[in-house]
């Protein structure tokens, strides 16, 4: 990778709150971006974890959003910005174990209230936003250069 | 271990993979919750669950899973089966109940994942 191209790619997806069926599909195809470019793989595990943690929390907790890809030759970064009911305590929400998925999700394999904290433990840096009846964006990046 | 001894210790009928029953399986996890296995799962882990939609073969393909086995006789969906032939990830299905799937295999041998609460 050239250092001069500032962006080397850069791509946007859009995920359906309550559309279990197509749940995990978004992640799936950013890690196979990441593998065709040729990241390092523990990095791309770490990326595609919190991808699709933060794909699984749109689609149990809010109506829709928009999933930015970016990436330049130092870094990786995910934007995730929702429409929907926001989070009201963000400190409970981040606490390991804190969930308010139905019975319906748990069915489901959800609602174990580990997303969050495993977004947060993956990514090198870890920003969250939220406003209550608005909506929710996280703000995650990693380093490529393992110095960093 | 093979994933092939792993069939024979559960009596588990496959679902799709035939072809990849030789590969060699060093450790495995159970759970039925997704973040659970994101969180404690590694690549190379030979996972058993109870859920069978396709979030569970979606789970599997992020953290680079090597196998998974369906306990208590579940299969995953058609989207889940796809997914896992498009992704080389073999699925078997067993009738034993999680605990006792997990405890045969762990008796002959194979052990469970090396915990440790920092992947980075
Ligand atoms: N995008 C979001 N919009 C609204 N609420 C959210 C959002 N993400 C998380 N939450 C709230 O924060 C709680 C904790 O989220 P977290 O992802 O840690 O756990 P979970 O989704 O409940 O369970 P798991 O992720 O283990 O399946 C959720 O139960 C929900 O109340
Ligand atoms: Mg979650």
């Amino acid at each position: 990778m050239k250092k001069s191209d500032e962006h080397v790619l850069s791509q946007q997806f859009e995920i359906k709150g309550g559309d279990f069926s197509n749940a995990g599909k978004t992640s799936t195809s950013i890690k196979e971006i990441l593998q065709e470019i040729g990241i390092d793989t523990s990095i791309i595990i770490r990326a595609a974890i919190a991808a699709y943690e933060a794909e699984m929390n749109v689609v149990m907790y809010a109506q829709r959003a928009t999933f930015t890809l970016n990436i330049t030759p130092e870094k990786l970064c995910f934007k995730v910005e929702d429409e929907g009911q926001g989070i009201d305590n963000l400190d409970m929400a981040m606490q390991e174990g804190f969930s308010t998925a139905t019975d319906e999700m748990r069915e489901m394999g959800f609602g174990a209230g580990m997303g969050l904290p495993n977004i947060k433990r993956n990514a090198d840096r870890f920003k969250i936003f939220s406003t209550p009846g608005k909506g929710t964006s996280l703000d995650l990046t990693f380093f490529l250069n393992q110095d960093e | 271990m093979t994933l092939r001894e792993i069939k024979e210790i559960l009596k588990a009928e496959i679902i799709c993979g035939e072809e990849h029953l030789d590969i060699e399986i060093e450790f495995a996890g159970g759970s039925d919750l997704m973040s659970d296995v994101l969180a404690f799962g590694k690549p190379g882990l030979l996972l058993l669950t109870g859920l069978s939609n396709a979030q569970s073969v979606r789970t599997a393909n992020i953290i680079d899973a090597k196998a998974i086995i369906y306990v208590r006789a579940k299969k995953p969906d058609k989207m889940g089966i796809a997914l896992a032939k498009e992704k080389e990830i073999p699925l078997l299905s067993t009738h034993h109940m999680m605990y006792t799937a997990c405890a045969l295999l762990f008796n002959q041998g194979l052990p469970g994942v090396r915990s440790s609460s920092n992947q980075k």
